[in-house]
């Protein structure tokens, strides 16, 4: 499941940014793409997952989502790829694959 | 109609922001700031000003408390000097950045060490490339017509920058002069109330100062330069204005005797107004001499320079901060620069004293005069030429 790698939006001019270091409007950072920083990426194996939650808990970055079945992945476009979620689960049910491989 | 009445210069600052009705000031005292701070306590103690006085724990909460209420909305000022304006230096950029009106008096003092509470413009030096505007006064009249004018100037949507006036440490400071007070019916008609455009409002949350990639920051940059550079057709505009009100006219460079002049001497703040007598003394003996104060530093007034200077030969500048190990001082460096556009067969003298309180008179001005003469036209005998140093 890797997500679609597409470029970030085109960055604004100078005359855009004229009020400053002032975004006008909040909850930005939910269009700021962090997933292209990763090189390796978590893959889930559903068949060992406890649905317990300690990679939705510990992920620094709040970047894993919970599937309707209960289980967890990892939301690519967030995910940078730190591997916490592979050492917190109790089940060994994460892996981390490298990117592009 | 206004009121003549004696004020130091610290108690002119204060009465001006009084005027402008502030509504926080957050400050910490320093020699030879304090006096501003204290009378503004007393101003809220006694209730002729609504306002939060903060006593805050030192200059760097000072600016920052500053920038909380600027972005709220509310008029901000505080008031500061020399190792107290070198603490809360990072905040400066930052209320700069934020594109966030405050206004604040500075009590220009040397820095340390020596330990010292003396004046010269070491501490306003040390800001130019904050993102302040910024204003040298001459005199306590000055102080309290330009602290007022920060406020427009600063706060009008076409600007929203903050806005520096620099006041000469116990030269200005603790020496009283007659100052005019208008109404504060005047004031509040030259005044309009303070209405931040990026207002911090949980009804309508925006994100402030963002950490940005190298894909952005040279753009925002580039943004901000503009907008200081733009505000001097502001600037102008509001001097205007205040003198239309008032009667007094302030210009980014005055110019004093100066019509003809092959000399010219160039200084800033209370310092030029001993320079006068000396150019007055000088003309008396036949020399054709003149003087520009530069009143606005920034934005730097590029084109009010090159038309003042457009009749001369000569240029004397002096400098009141060394820049150790640079050009001779701060503003012979940035007019250098300057005329180097425009002017190159401008002939070119710049001379450092004054440091640290130490007392210029009339006669040493003549000496920066004659001395420059010299320099300019058989070139200087060290790099860095200065006065009433000795050795």
């Amino acid at each position: 499941m890797s997500a679609k790698q597409t470029r970030p939006p085109e960055f604004p001019t100078w005359q855009e940014m004229r009020s400053g270091n002032i975004l006008q409007y909040a909850g930005g950072a939910k269009n700021y793409r962090t997933g292209d920083w990763r090189t390796d990426r978590p893959v889930v194996d559903k068949s060992k997952c406890i649905k317990c939650g300690m990679c939705w808990l510990l992920c620094p970055d709040a970047a894993v989502k919970q599937n309707e079945d209960g289980t967890y992945e990892a939301n690519l476009f967030f995910c940078k790829g730190c591997g916490i979620c592979v050492r917190v689960c109790p089940k060994d049910a994460i892996t981390m694959v490298e990117e592009g491989a | 109609m206004s009121r003549r009445v004696p004020l130091e210069g610290s108690f002119a600052a204060a009465e001006a922001a009084k005027m402008a009705d502030v509504d926080v000031v957050a400050a910490y005292p320093i020699t030879p700031q304090t006096h501003i701070i204290e009378r503004i306590s007393e101003f809220v103690n006694n209730g002729e000003l609504k306002a939060a006085f903060i006593p805050v724990e030192s200059e760097h909460s000072a600016m920052s408390a500053c920038w909380g209420a600027s972005g709220a909305g509310a008029r901000a000022f505080t008031a500061t000097a020399s190792q107290g304006f070198f603490l809360m230096h990072e905040v400066l950029y930052f209320v700069a950045g934020m594109r966030l009106p405050v206004v604040m008096a500075v009590s220009n003092r040397a820095v340390g060490p020596p330990a010292n509470i003396w004046g010269d413009y070491s501490d306003a030096m040390s800001a130019t490339y904050t993102g302040w505007l910024q204003v040298f006064a001459a005199n306590n009249q000055e102080i309290f017509d330009l602290t007022l004018a920060a406020f427009r100037i600063a706060e009008d949507p076409r600007v929203l920058l903050p806005f520096m006036v620099h006041l000469d440490g116990f030269t200005l400071s603790h020496v009283t002069e007659a100052v005019l007070l208008p109404e504060q019916a005047e004031v509040d008609a030259f005044l309009p109330p303070y209405k931040n455009p990026y207002m911090y409002d949980p009804d309508n949350p925006m994100a402030y100062g963002a950490v940005v990639s190298p894909g952005t920051y040279g753009e925002i940059k580039k943004a901000q330069d503009i907008g200081i550079r733009e505000s001097k057709a502001v600037i102008k505009e509001v001097w205007k204005d205040f003198g239309d009100r008032f009667g007094r006219y302030y210009n980014p460079i005055d110019s004093y005797k100066a019509d003809g002049a092959k000399t010219l001497l160039m200084a800033v703040g209370a310092l030029s107004e001993t320079a006068k007598v000396a150019v007055d003394r000088k003309r008396e003996q036949g020399e054709s001499v003149g003087l520009l104060t530069l009143h606005l530093w920034r934005p730097f007034p590029f084109e009010e320079l090159a038309e003042a200077v457009s009749g001369a030969e000569r240029l004397i500048v002096f400098d009141r901060a060394p820049t150790l190990g640079g050009p001779t001082g701060p503003i012979i460096g940035e007019v250098k620069a300057a005329l180097f556009d425009c002017r190159k067969d401008m002939k070119v003298a710049g001379i450092i004293g004054g440091m640290c309180g130490r007392n210029l008179e009339v006669e040493e001005f003549e000496e920066v005069i004659e001395r420059g003469i010299d320099i300019c036209d058989k070139g200087r005998q060290e790099m860095v030429e200065t006065v009433g140093i000795r050795g």
